[in-house]
């Protein structure tokens, strides 16, 4: 029942902020500078003549104003219908499936690494605090986190692929293989780098935070008493650092899904990698309305389904949520 | 079993930019507790009594520094030992439930006491073994703190102390803000354990709840122990005590004369040089304004009072 109630809030919510988010979302293309008939024709520019250009725009109807074209494409969505990609030539719903999957791996191997790794170093660090190798991953994660995804994802590239010759240079297939028909070694090899880049990125702010709460665990109260009790170092820290700061752990971990998302944008633009993206930037600059709003509905979901989810584990996980104050 | 010689703990703070200066919480305190024995430390918060608890255990801050000796057993108790008898020989009981892990079943947290005191045989059934000698029912092990009412607490925590076999217990304050009738019975299992033989400190501002249960009640004073005396002088009437300082603790009390004690105990960075209770002593001298009085053995009773005659 609590449950249902939960569901309900969180879909009514999510339903408000789609339809603000597409407003914007929207208004923004509206006035954006590049004409979508110039950017759909590119280099038959010369070819086409104004008559066909006006044929183009009237049949896309751009020459009605923006609110009614809104409605139009709003319309249209609600009966499950977001139109076609002008550059995949496919319908948005497929495009937005095919980019994700080939994403979603990419997304999930550094959500796992990051995740796992900088869970390790913060306890490192916050279990030695003030010791030489706390300094290191301090220095460490501030370092990474001054450091820019695509400036890393170049420094990557040039060390592996370029001078090591360790991983492909780009995108998620050998040349002149198919990314579907790739085979499975071929996909981790092409996966690596990008995988390493968002996940190394990612670490940097999940280590200081894992860090800071450990270290406010072990200077606690409960901390104290159980030191007067005999407990050790590491016996404190398993017994009583882990299970306080898990929790807020992995509330971070579900939030952090939007920096994923948008740092898997940079490095897919750098490694050509043909994810959701590298199609977002695609249909930016391209002028394809259809598939941009998509992906900005669809990145919405992905988000705030990330945050909903970290809420309700929150609630399942915490004894003191989930059992209610009553004695 | 317990020795605390000339005990001083001083603390250095930044203050104002990188100015730094030293507080000295605790000066020339000494105490002595014996097996079987329960002794009540009083005094006003500040006085340093929750200090001395956890520099018994050596869970002090990391820039407290410690000068004077405290005896275990007629051995030092160095911070090796310490950290060797801490949860076996010697246990706290600390304030409250939060102490407690909020996260952990409060079961748990005694079958870990358990383990950890050393003691032979499943830390299971000894947490189950305590619990039922302090009424609480097997499935109060289930409840996380935040589940636990006052009074369950109280025995919960005296159950982690009384699961092992510690010789020493250390009350820090086990009665704040507590139902008379939850009072009275954390304090008679304060005596109980005291009776088993173990020698048990009770640290606590009320004066009135100690007596009922101390055999000795150390008096504290702005770090330092002013008075030593057997529980019977404080029945006996003001007359019976020794420093100017408990019988004004006397006569504050609510059944006595009700009269508070006028001024305050100096903060620890503002001692006098000489008796640290001098600036509020009614029979001040020169000779107390000079020099920190020396303990000494009156009537049976330890003082540290340079007017108090045999």
């Amino acid at each position: 029942m609590k449950l249902l109630l939960f569901v309900v809030k969180k879909l009514a919510r999510l339903a408000v902020l789609l339809i603000a988010l597409s407003m914007a979302a929207f208004a923004l293309v509206s006035l954006s500078p590049i004409d979508p008939v110039n950017a759909y024709i590119g280099a038959d520019m010369l070819r086409v003549s104004p008559e066909q250009r006006a044929q183009i725009a009237e049949r896309w109807g751009l020459n009605d104003p923006p609110v009614q074209r809104y409605l139009r494409w709003m319309g249209q969505a609600l009966q499950g219908d977001l139109g076609t990609s002008s550059i995949y030539r496919q319908p948005v719903i497929t495009v937005i499936g095919q980019r994700f999957t080939a994403s979603l791996a990419l997304m999930s191997a550094a959500w796992v690494l990051s995740g796992v790794l900088g869970f390790t170093l913060g306890v490192l660090a916050g279990g030695n605090e003030g010791s030489p190798l706390d300094r290191v991953v301090r220095w460490f994660a501030y370092t990474l986190a001054a450091t820019p995804t695509f400036w890393l994802a170049l420094l990557l590239l040039i060390v592996f692929s370029v001078t090591l010759r360790w991983t492909p240079i780009c995108c998620a297939a050998p040349p002149g293989v198919l990314p579907e028909e790739a085979t499975l070694l071929q996909r981790i090899h092409h996966l690596m780098l990008p995988a390493a880049t968002l996940s190394i990125i990612g670490v940097a702010n999940i280590a200081l935070h894992t860090r800071q709460k450990l270290i406010a665990a072990l200077h606690s109260d409960y901390a104290l008493f159980a030191t007067a009790q005999g407990e050790k170092r590491w016996g404190l820290i398993w017994q009583h650092g882990l299970r306080n700061i898990a929790l807020p752990a992995i509330t971070l971990q579900f939030a952090s899904l939007s920096e994923l998302f948008g740092g898997s944008v940079l490095a897919e633009q750098v490694f050509t990698y043909p994810g959701l993206g590298q199609a977002t930037v695609q249909a930016g600059l391209r002028g394809d309305v259809p598939l941009l709003m998509g992906i900005v509905l669809f990145s919405a979901i992905f988000v705030f389904t990330g945050n909903a989810l970290a809420d309700l584990i929150y609630h399942v996980i915490d004894p003191r949520i989930r059992l209610g104050g009553g004695a | 079993m317990l020795a605390v010689r000339n005990l001083s703990i001083s603390f250095r703070m930044y203050s104002a930019g990188l100015r730094q200066h030293e507080i000295t919480p605790i000066t020339g305190l000494d105490l002595e507790v014996r097996a079987g024995e329960l002794v009540g430390i009083v005094g006003a918060s500040g006085s340093g009594k929750s200090l001395l608890a956890h520099a018994i255990l050596g869970i002090l801050p990391a820039n407290a520094r410690t000068a004077g000796e405290i005896y275990f057993k007629e051995t030092l108790l160095t911070p090796d030992r310490q950290k060797r008898l801490r949860g076996k020989e010697i246990a706290l009981i600390p304030q409250s439930v939060g102490f407690l892990d909020p996260l952990m079943r409060v079961g748990q947290q005694v079958r870990r006491a358990a383990y950890l005191s050393g003691a032979n045989g499943s830390a299971e059934a000894a947490q189950r073994q305590v619990f039922r000698r302090y009424g609480l029912r097997d499935e109060d092990a289930e409840r996380y703190p935040f589940q636990v009412s006052g009074g369950m607490a109280r025995r919960v925590l005296v159950s982690t102390a009384a699961v092992g076999q510690a010789a020493l217990i250390i009350a820090d304050e086990p009665t704040p803000g507590l139902h008379p009738a939850v009072v009275a019975e954390t304090l008679g299992h304060l005596r109980q354990l005291a009776d088993e033989g173990r020698a048990v400190l009770l640290i606590t501002h009320d004066i009135g709840a100690a007596l009922t249960v101390a055999d000795r009640i150390a008096v504290f004073y702005a770090g330092t122990t002013v008075e030593v005396a057997p529980a019977a002088d404080f029945q006996a009437g003001g007359q019976a005590l020794r420093h100017p300082y408990t019988q004004a603790l006397w006569r504050a009390l609510p059944q006595n004369q009700f009269v508070p004690i006028a001024g305050s105990q100096p903060p620890p960075d503002q001692l006098p040089a000489g008796c640290l209770f001098a600036p509020r002593c009614p029979h001040v001298s020169a000779a107390c304004r000079a020099a920190r009085p020396e303990l000494r053995l009156i009537r049976g009773g330890w003082v540290r009072c340079i007017h108090v005659e045999g």
